[in-house]
């Protein structure tokens, strides 16, 4: 008897991946305080930027403001967030302990440290590059150096989900990964190949250059390096929000998965298409040819597809969960689902927000649209729908579901959480519908006021005037989401399992190439080296000339 | 391996439709000859003063004498000059652009003059304006502290008989 209650006690920590606790919590407190701060400094631009409060008007605190916002949303937010998330969800679907615990907090404190020294120029005024640091607008070298140690901290985290994936599989022969791990695996390897622009970027460009080394930097250069990371990142930041919709979702809402094998096809798909498709960010820039934006444009489509797939996967799931419940008739089954669960709340409302956040990415990847919305605030408005929206929300649930497991105890208030995820959801529709109108009616990207002496800026007005509601509404969200994760902390305890949905055909075993990223790396590596060789090799094989340091 | 026969035919459908677009695409881009501004042609920006093209004096838009014209101008912090030019309606222009100092971006809302201008690079456009009026030539990638201040005009007018 004693020992049947120790070895349930065993799996029941193991289930709730004791071993990862700490390390997840880090990550994902570090993640969601840094979010609350960024979200401060949105509702500031929107206000600063509409005009109506003459007493805010400083472009200097607002570019300084933006680049910080832009820095803590894009690199800390996500990288935080993803790790803690691809640890304990290691953890408990493998059920084994983080090998190496050392070398997985060293990348925390690495990835935290510099977070904090780029902060200080960032604060003070000495990075307002904004978060894409086009040179040759030079920041302090400490800004550069900052973030690199933040990428440098998440590769620590990419070796740790491959090396777990590595040993779970020696210790299970032939068994198919459990697809939760698969997916985190695959965007560690995505990231892996996704730095490697940004880092050679900063290594051998931006750092030398800005601490005096170099004389001179090739914006061309500079900007083609950056775009192999900048689709790619996205897709980054949104593997986590597919990972949870796969198999946390339809476990929650009492259904199983669709199709486990579709899910790896996807997961492989976004791996093989993210990195090798970067030039639709470059469709409007000379010095590289028409061709190679055409050939980029190819790929932007084909990664489209596993999006795609997953709306299917994810909502035939919700339907078997909502037909389970008991819900009829062609769409009986949707008020059947309980959405008074913050995950599926959360994923009800991040795939209606991919839905229009797609129609849009459609526009923009497309090589002759793109000229009308290119650098517009329609662009600004668009990631934030899809990635502050469609993405952060499934943070959110996974937030909400993960942490109150982590710590044994029950979430504060489920029904807080629903309701915060519906003011997310709001605020973002309020936020950025009027977003991308401003940038249909011309408003260019990045600016903190409008001097233009043109008929359209009062066209603008209205817009503005909406945006600060967004504003307000999703920083009241987004106050409700810490404070219920704060008291989450005290709240009554309650062991429950982190358990991970199953497929309605169980898939013990699956094809070798469903199981393995051996092959696909080699794929993409020539996919690569296609896309990216020449246009990166001209600027070696024929004469350019730098661009001398700026200041802003 | 299972795949459901519904989410077979979901994979097709969705295929057929990324061809439909991509098709679409391309047959616009290729039969109706619309390209972003493309194409490597480096030049040394900081002594753009002393290139023929980009000379100050050379500025602005010139009539070709066959019924198409020639726009060049300079981006540089906080304008782009000449700070006010005209072109005539209905026209295929050639537009060429360059930087005297950093990265800025060049939209006129309304219109297919957008390009990213580029230290070290020439960006070309090639475009015909279809409306007359005035126009504001904005600046749409942050370039320094006043970079909501660089803006130009531009005016498309009624074509002068030839
Ligand atoms: C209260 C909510 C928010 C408001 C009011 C807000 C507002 C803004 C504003 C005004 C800009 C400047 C845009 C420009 O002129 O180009 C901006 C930039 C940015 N925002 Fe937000 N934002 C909010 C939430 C978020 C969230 C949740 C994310 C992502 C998780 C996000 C990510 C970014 C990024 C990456 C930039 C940098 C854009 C750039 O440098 O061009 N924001 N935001
Ligand atoms: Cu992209
Ligand atoms: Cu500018």
């Amino acid at each position: 008897m004693a020992t049947t209650t120790a070895s349930m006690q065993e799996n029941l920590s193991s289930a709730r991946g004791q071993n990862s606790v700490n390390i997840g919590l880090a990550n994902f407190w570090v993640a969601l305080v840094f979010m609350t701060v960024a979200v401060i400094l949105g509702v500031y631009q929107v206000a600063e930027r509409s005009g109506f409060f003459p007493a805010l008007e400083s472009p200097t605190l607002y570019f300084a403001s933006v680049s910080t916002h832009g820095v803590l949303m894009g690199f800390v937010l996500t990288t935080f967030f993803i790790m803690g998330f691809g640890y304990y969800a290691a953890t408990t679907s493998l059920k084994m302990p983080i090998p190496g615990k050392g070398f997985a907090w060293f990348g925390f404190w690495l990835a935290l440290i510099g977070t904090l020294i780029a902060a200080v120029p960032l604060l003070t005024g000495n990075a307002s590059v904004l978060y894409t640091m086009y040179p040759p607008l030079a920041a302090h070298p400490a800004f550069y150096i900052g973030a690199t140690m933040l990428v440098v901290g998440s590769w620590f985290w990419c070796i740790e989900m491959i090396w777990m994936m590595a040993k779970w599989k020696k210790a299970h022969p032939g068994e198919a990964v459990p697809l939760v791990h698969f997916g985190n695996t695959a965007n560690a390897i995505m990231w892996l190949w996704t730095t490697i622009g940004v880092g050679s970027e900063a290594l051998f460009q931006l750092i030398p250059w800005s601490l005096g080394i170099l004389e001179t930097i090739d914006v061309g250069l500079a900007r083609t390096l950056f775009s192999w990371t900048l689709h790619a990142i996205v897709y980054f930041w949104l593997f986590p929000a597919y990972i949870t919709l796969y198999t946390i979702m339809p476990k929650v809402i009492g259904g199983k998965l669709f199709s486990d094998e579709m899910g790896r096809i996807a997961f492989i798909m976004l791996l093989v298409f993210s990195v090798p498709i970067g030039f639709h960010h470059l469709y409007m820039d000379p010095f590289q040819e028409a061709g190679w934006k055409f050939v980029h444009m190819f790929g932007t489509f084909m990664v489209a597809l596993p999006t795609l797939f997953t709306g299917f996967t994810v909502i035939a799931s919700m339907e078997i969960a909502g037909r389970l419940r008991g819900g009829k008739g062609l769409f009986g089954w949707i008020g059947a689902l309980p959405w008074k669960e913050p995950v599926m709340s959360a994923a009800g409302l991040s795939m209606l927000l991919l839905t229009f956040g797609g129609f849009g990415g459609m526009i923009n990847a497309s090589y002759s649209l793109n000229t009308m919305v290119h650098n517009t605030q329609w662009v600004t408005g668009h990631f934030h729908l899809i990635f502050g929206g469609t993405t952060v929300i499934m943070y959110f649930a996974a937030a909400y579901h993960m942490l109150p497991r982590m710590i044994g105890r029950k979430l504060h208030s489920a029904s807080m959480a629903v309701t915060q995820l519906w003011l997310w959801f709001i605020g973002m529709l309020v936020l950025t519908l009027p977003w991308h109108a401003i940038g249909l009616l011309g408003q260019p990207r990045r600016i903190s006021s409008a001097p233009y002496d043109d008929p359209l800026v009062e066209q603008w007005n209205i817009h503005e005037a909406s945006m600060i509601v967004g504003g307000v509404i999703l920083f009241i969200s987004s106050c409700m989401l810490l404070w219920n994760l704060y008291k989450t902390h005290s709240a009554s305890p309650e062991e429950q399992a982190m358990e991970y949905a199953e497929p309605i055909h169980p898939a013990p075993r699956v094809p070798h190439l469903l199981n393995s990223f051996a092959f696909w790396n080699v794929v993409i590596a020539i996919y690569l080296i296609a896309s990216y060789g020449y246009p990166i090799a001209q600027f070696f094989l024929n004469q350019t000339f730098g661009a001398t340091t700026w200041g802003v | 391996m299972h795949i459901d026969q519904t989410e077979k035919k979901w994979i097709w459908v969705t295929i057929f439709m990324t061809v439909i677009m991509v098709g679409v695409l391309t047959a616009y881009a290729v039969g109706s000859n619309i390209h972003p501004p493309s194409g490597f042609e480096p030049i040394d920006s900081t002594r753009l003063h002393l290139s023929e093209e980009f000379a100050e004096d050379n500025l602005g838009y010139k009539d070709n004498g066959d019924g198409t014209g020639t726009l060049t101008m300079v981006g540089a912090r906080y304008g782009f000059y000449p700070s006010t030019v005209e072109v005539p309606v209905d026209t295929p222009i050639k537009i060429r652009v360059a930087s005297a100092d950093v990265l800025h971006g060049l939209h006129v809302p309304f219109t297919n003059y957008t390009t990213m201008v580029v230290p070290g690079y020439v960006a070309e456009v090639n475009t015909t304006f279809q409306k007359t009026g005035d126009y504001t030539v904005m600046c749409n990638e942050y370039c320094g502290l006043g970079h909501d201040h660089m803006w130009s005009r531009l005016k498309v007018v009624e074509k002068t008989g030839s």
